[in-house]
């Protein structure tokens, strides 16, 4: 079993946190996991940051913008993580990026580097569910790593079922339509529905929803529907002139978790 | 996949595939939009009531056939026999709105009320925001906030047809920000919104429902040129590529024709080598961009770097697949022409021909030159765009025109 199943056997309502690499500052990178962890973070979802995220929105492509101009990159971000599982053995840790740079890296470079450094999974939203079983499944799976595939309102029942077949980890319900940083819609009822739909589809795999969850509110209502939730944006834009980032981290989590 | 290998450049496979380039990499979110695009272009394309209004708007309303012009004055300087195909005299002042009237019969036909576009010079966001007025549908069109301020005549005209103009202020705020942006709302927006690329870029079905839209210019080409000069065939295309949606419908009905020498012209900005370029097809390496693996700028981390060019149509760090695919089996030869190329382009066609081009148009004149085209040889230039909208950068380098 992996650290990622274990979690979610152990646990409920998994908060998952996403923090960009590099940013505030170059050298954040772990003493943000660290803080996040301490805090309460049962998960962390570490952002490699790319030039052109289709995605994210105006908060998360700015934290990527500054932190590729403290520059940060795929090498120094794996020299980072070295001391990852000595300092955080147990918790679940995901990268997530766009493909570009991945590809740039190497997929063979990526997989081998990341399984070094202890990384349990990966989640790549412009990388194609038919491409990655035809073309990187294979590699992926000799190191150990597993992708995380997204679902929206939209997601066809048929592929809802193939994508949970094929998962090993979670799955990332994207809460309604839009790019990472909105806030949630004002009714509810439709975002309800969709998520009850998923819900009493019976899946094998556990579920997290992401984007649009910002606080305490929103976070246990997306746990009323399933195994936890991700916030990014809202941990970004709370760090923003902090003087001490991981302080502002670990008082953002206090604030959802307690 | 080898050329010998190729039976045709025009149709990529099923899963938009030009050799190795092409695809579909997009986010989940966007998956349903584009495999309903994917899945029912091919046929409301093949219908006989869109090809009716297609074609119908074509002629009376965009202005089509657009003539062939033998151009005799450049003819006599470089020695060979030159054509101009005029989609400059297109409605709105460039080939872009072959595209665009085809993109809104589709996206009728489709059922969706609300219209998206990006754009660079603004040519296209005009030709976009031209049809939604026509068809009467709300159009939103990103533009790069750069974009915005130096092509300022054009975000006038899309605001009097009606469009809401936003600007992109991410990253470089031009182009590449702009199609980021757009595809944002897309992803806010997936059910009733169409997102009308302006080029043969962004994932599938998109560069060759595009490249199909355009075609309709080499379409004309061969029949015209059939009747002047007793041949389909010319012997050489010569079109510029920013994205490429001009070149592509300049090459489509000659890209199966191994005889026609296809030539791509790309904006060398300050010289290629000068990092202020935007010669993808020299500067560029295999990657993704806007959903599609195609060559693109990049730097060594896979971070897309921001191309340079005097006109803001060219000035797109990829091309489209189609394009990479012709570059790298050599089916087209692929031209770099500077900024200061490009004017002496302009000053040239201007004077000896009493046609002023597009910027973007002006690369493609100024590669004549460099064809080593002789006296027997049949050249067609694909004369993309009007000069109007970069009247305000021809005044400032005037001591370059006069």
């Amino acid at each position: 079993m992996n650290r990622i199943q274990t979690a979610f056997e152990q646990k409920q309502n998994l908060l998952n946190i996403y923090f960009t690499a590099g940013y505030p500052a170059l050298a954040d990178t772990m003493p943000m996991a660290q803080a996040l962890v301490a805090a309460g973070a049962d998960m962390l979802e570490i952002g490699i940051p790319f030039s052109d995220p289709m995605a994210d929105g105006p908060v998360i492509q700015h934290s990527s913008t500054l932190a590729l101009a403290n520059g940060m990159n795929m090498r120094t971000l794996f020299g980072q993580l070295g001391p990852l599982r000595a300092a955080l053995p147990d918790t679940p840790v995901l990268l997530m990026g766009y493909l570009n740079p991945v590809l740039q890296f190497g997929i063979e470079n990526f997989c081998r580097e990341a399984a070094a450094a202890g990384v349990d999974g990966v989640i790549l939203p412009d990388l194609p569910v038919a491409e990655y079983e035809e073309m990187y499944a294979d590699t992926f799976r000799q190191h150990g790593l597993r992708p995380v595939f997204l679902i929206t309102p939209q997601t066809s029942e048929a592929r809802i079922r193939h994508l949970d077949s094929i998962s090993e980890a979670f799955l990332y319900l994207v809460s309604g339509p839009g790019i990472t940083g909105n806030t949630g819609p004002a009714d509810t009822t439709v975002q309800d529905d969709y998520f009850r739909r998923i819900e009493a589809m019976g899946l094998k795999t556990p579920r997290l929803i992401g984007f649009g969850i910002a606080d305490k509110a929103s976070y246990q209502r997306a746990c009323a529907h399933a195994d936890g939730a991700i916030i990014g944006s809202a941990l970004i834009k709370a760090l923003e002139g902090a003087p001490d980032a991981p302080a502002a981290a670990a008082a953002f989590v206090a604030s959802i978790k307690n | 996949m080898t050329p010998a290998a190729i039976t045709s450049y025009r149709t990529p496979t099923a899963r938009g595939y030009y050799g190795e380039f092409g695809g579909a990499f997009v986010p989940e979110m966007l998956f349903p939009n584009v495999e309903e695009l994917r899945t029912q272009y091919e046929e409301i394309l093949a219908s006989a009531s869109f090809r009716t209004e297609y074609e119908q708007l074509l002629r009376d309303y965009v202005g089509r056939p657009t003539p062939l012009f033998e151009a005799k004055r450049l003819s006599a300087k470089y020695n060979t026999r030159i054509f101009l195909k005029r989609e400059d005299l297109c409605h709105t002042g460039a080939h872009k709105i072959n595209n665009t009237v085809g993109q809104i019969l589709l996206a009728q036909r489709l059922g969706k009320t609300r219209i998206i576009a990006e754009t660079g010079a603004g040519q296209h966001g005009v030709a976009t925001a031209t049809v939604c007025a026509l068809m009467s549908l709300p159009c939103v069109v990103y533009m790069g906030a750069v974009d915005i301020e130096r092509q300022a005549p054009n975000v006038a005209r899309m605001r009097l047809l009606g469009a809401e103009v936003r600007t992109a202020v991410s990253g470089s705020q031009t182009l590449k920000d702009a199609t980021n942006e757009a595809i944002r709302d897309w992803l806010a927006n997936p059910l009733d919104t169409h997102y009308i690329i302006g080029s043969v870029v962004g994932p599938h079905p998109y560069p060759d429902l595009v490249a199909r839209l355009q075609a309709v210019i080499s379409e004309e080409m061969r029949k015209q040129l059939l009747e002047k000069t007793g041949s389909e065939l010319p012997d050489y295309v010569v079109a510029c590529v920013g994205g490429g949606s001009n070149a592509a419908g300049a090459f489509y009905h000659f890209l199966d024709e191994p005889s026609v020498q296809l030539v791509a012209v790309e904006a060398a900005g300050h010289g290629i080598h000068s990092g202020h370029s935007a010669a993808t097809s020299v500067l560029g390496t295999p990657g993704i961009i806007h959903g599609s693996r195609t060559l693109l700028m990049q730097d060594a981390d896979g971070q897309i770097t921001e191309p340079y060019s005097i006109s803001a149509g060219l000035d797109y760090p990829g091309i489209g697949p189609l394009h990479a695919w012709l570059g790298t089996t050599g089916r087209a030869r692929f031209i770099a022409i500077t900024d200061d190329e490009a004017l002496a382009g302009v000053r040239e066609c201007s004077r000896l021909e009493g046609i002023i081009p597009a910027l973007e148009t002006a690369h493609a004149l100024a590669a004549l030159g460099q064809l080593g085209a002789g006296p027997d040889d049949v050249v067609v230039v694909n004369l993309s765009g009007r000069g109007d909208k970069d009247l305000e950068t021809y005044m400032k380098n005037f001591d370059k025109l006069v």
